[in-house]
């Protein structure tokens, strides 16, 4: 239940509510993108904005994602800060060339003369049932590129603060929206509180045997394991790593010298995913606490499969808990 | 296998016309043209040169000075002061003629070629080597003259065009009819971009929000080593009518046609009235860039064909035949250029190299954590050298 001043809300509504409260405080935001205006959107992240702000701030724009992205780089060369929603994750790669060439080079081709303040939403991760390339976790590529920052939200108050502070940066941000938490649980937003800093992850749930990190979809999944292991009597520490690029490490590390053990989870791929660079981190700077090698649970290292399967390419709970008991017993 | 389309489909219209045979060697009937390769002025039913001979005299001397600007950036190049030079030889009387059309408050997105209408926007030409040099990778400010960074992905800057008048749009500075506040954007592109995809998305986005920009193709007939028939089957600059927006195309070697018809698809933008396709007829006269030997793949008739319309010589020619000039003119703006040469020579050698810890910097707006540790371990490993610095 929500108590006074909070309210109960999804992840797409605190979405919706932070694109608002952000075109309320900037005129220059515009948001940009294919059917985000009358629509709101194919998730209905942008729900009754355009209706509110107008079309010159809510553009719908041709279905060309290179086009989308490319004009906004104009845009925000013009001075206005614009939030572009590539519609499915598998899209974004027409706009590939613009974002790794355009978007992360110009603040750096110009020496800072230039400042690139977009926002890149892409709806990530996979568990909806649908066809081929509506389930990707692309992430990995964008933290790979210098000058891009990649966040990614994991709940619905996130959501609300998140999407404001990275509009806020004037860097360019890739922002990852876990497309199945879109409508699931709801929580409890604060519109008076404080947020954290968005470029850092925080522990979400203390523990004291070994450190299960997570982003995205798969932070619901790191806390339900968690969850479960705690019935056999075992402490895992859950950190939601909220910024991939860049890494926030310093909780990490300190979690991970308290217990010896770390399990990375995502969707994307395990092979030169997040994890690998995780990992490697860990340890380099946590070599004489560690007790067992840091162990990596994704998806597999195959294109995304007919959705029948997915539940069985997708890493969950169990294959959480199949690393942890292997860490734990190495 | 043949270029040429051949045989009439029945049911799907009229067959392509030939669009590079004989009939358009020289541009087409519909090229717009208002000084002859000889110098002499015609008329044209919808294009007309309204300003007077001090401006061709300005002209003159712009495409004499840029002609110079390459030359000896050429020259550097040969000489190891640059890594890589991108030549505009025969380019001068489009980029002249574009550059002069623009408005203060006009702001240009380029290619790596534009040295003309850099020139005319006011950026220092010193400026512009920097990048072939390889110690920046544009030094100039483009908010101090509205002139953008030079973009090496071809066809890029086309997008960013189209978004920044949006922007226009948005500010109101659009078909206010103030002739001081009302803008437009000119987007810099070349034949081989004509087939990416990003100029084509560009095409339907200005055209979709009629935004204020004027997409001006240097058509210099070749894409490094490919020629114009390996990018399109109809004249370039009807493929504008497809996107719903109106196409030109001008003799991109006759400055006062270009500056004519850029003039008036910029003011058309300015109005209001949407995007415009310009395609200046032009030839590249020299290398694609200085890494590039033409000699593998054109034939040298084909450049001395084209050099009998050398852009700067016509204007010569007419300020010669009608008195407009004389000698002291011209020895004039040669001093001038002779000048300009030594000053880029001298200038160019005296580039500093940057700094190696300032890679670092403007990688984002204030330094990542990860990055100041990188930094910092890069510069005690120098420091780690005996005798460094």
């Amino acid at each position: 239940m929500a108590t006074q001043g909070t309210q109960r809300i999804t992840l797409a509504k605190g979405l919706n509510m932070g694109l608002r409260k952000a075109m309320e405080d900037d005129p220059k935001v515009l948001l940009m993108g294919e059917d985000v205006g009358k629509l709101g959107g194919v998730f209905r992240i942008t729900d009754g904005l355009q209706k509110d702000f107008g079309e010159d701030r809510v553009i719908d724009s041709p279905l060309a994602e290179s086009g989308i992205v490319g004009t906004a780089v104009g845009l925000a060369l013009r001075g206005y800060r614009p939030v572009v929603e590539i519609q499915f994750d598998g899209f974004v790669y027409p706009a590939y060339d613009q974002i790794v060439c355009q978007v992360a080079k110009i603040q750096f081709r110009s020496q800072g003369k230039l400042k690139m303040p977009m926002v890149i939403r892409i709806p990530f991760g996979g568990g909806i049932g649908a066809v081929e390339h509506h389930s990707e976790s692309p992430e990995a590529q964008f933290a790979h590129t210098p000058g891009l920052k990649v966040v990614a939200c994991s709940n619905p108050v996130d959501g609300y603060w998140m999407i404001q502070q990275a509009i806020a940066s004037d860097d360019p941000v890739i922002f990852l929206e876990p497309k199945r938490q879109y409508h699931a649980d709801k929580a409890d937003l604060d519109e008076s509180a404080t947020p954290e800093p968005l470029f850092t992850s925080r522990v979400v749930r203390a523990g004291t045997d070994a450190t299960v990190l997570a982003y995205g979809p798969m932070v619901k999944s790191a806390l339900a394991a968690a969850e479960a292991a705690a019935t056999e009597g075992k402490s895992l520490e859950v950190i939601d790593l909220r910024t991939l690029s860049p890494l926030d490490m310093a909780p990490v590390y300190e979690s991970v010298r308290r217990t010896g053990h770390a399990v990375v989870a995502h969707e994307a791929h395990v092979n030169l995913g997040m994890g690998a660079e995780i990992a490697s981190r860990i340890t380099e700077q946590c070599f004489y606490s560690l007790e067992a090698p840091v162990l990596r649970v994704g998806a597999f290292d195959t294109p995304y499969p007919p959705s029948r399967i997915e539940e069985d390419y997708l890493p969950d709970l169990d294959r959480i808990l199949d690393a942890v008991d292997r860490s734990l017993e190495f | 296998m043949s270029t040429q389309s051949s045989g009439e489909t029945p049911g799907f219209g009229p067959d392509l016309v030939e669009v590079f045979g004989p009939s358009q060697q020289d541009g087409g009937p519909e090229l717009v043209q208002l000084l002859t390769p000889e110098g002499e002025r015609v008329e044209h039913p919808d294009f007309s040169f309204d300003l007077g001979d001090d401006a061709i005299l300005g002209f003159y001397r712009d495409m004499v000075l840029t002609r110079r600007i390459d030359t000896e950036a050429t020259a550097l190049q040969r000489h190891g002061e640059l890594g890589i030079w991108a030549q505009l030889l025969g380019q001068e009387a489009a980029q002249i003629g574009a550059g002069r059309s623009l408005r203060p408050q006009d702001f240009v997105f380029p290619t790596y070629r534009e040295h003309g209408v850099a020139w005319c926007k006011g950026v220092d030409p010193l400026d512009l080597l920097g990048l072939f040099r390889g110690v920046d990778q544009g030094s100039w400010d483009p908010a101090d003259n509205n002139f953008g960074l030079y973009t090496i992905v071809i066809g890029a800057q086309t997008l960013h065009a189209t978004g920044y008048a949006m922007g226009l749009q948005r500010d109101g500075v659009v078909g206010t009819g103030d002739p001081d506040r009302d803008a437009a954007v000119i987007a810099h592109f070349g034949d081989g971009a004509s087939s990416q995809g990003d100029v084509n998305e560009s095409f339907i986005f200005a055209a979709s929000y009629n935004a204020p920009v004027v997409f001006f193709c240097q058509n210099n007939q070749w894409a490094i080593s490919e020629p114009i028939e390996r990018q399109t089957r109809i004249p370039l600059y009807q493929r504008a009518l497809g996107f719903g927006f109106p196409g030109v195309r001008v003799d991109g070697n006759d400055v006062l046609a270009t500056y004519a018809v850029t003039q008036a698809a910029l003011q058309r933008a300015r109005d209001g009235q949407g995007p415009t396709l310009v395609e200046a007829y032009t030839y590249r006269m020299g290398a694609h860039t200085t890494t590039d030997d033409p000699t593998r793949y054109r034939l040298s008739d084909d450049l001395e064909r084209w050099k009998l319309k050398d852009p700067i010589a016509r204007v010569k020619a007419y300020l010669r035949r009608n008195g407009v000039a004389d000698d002291s003119f011209f020895a004039d703006v040669q001093q001038e250029a002779d000048d300009l040469g030594h000053r880029l020579r001298e200038g160019c050698k005296a580039l500093p190299d940057p700094q190696p810890l300032s890679m670092f910097d403007h990688v984002y707006s204030e330094m990542t954590e990860e990055l100041v540790a990188q930094r910092d371990g890069f510069a005690a490993y120098l420091e780690s050298f005996e005798g460094a610095h």
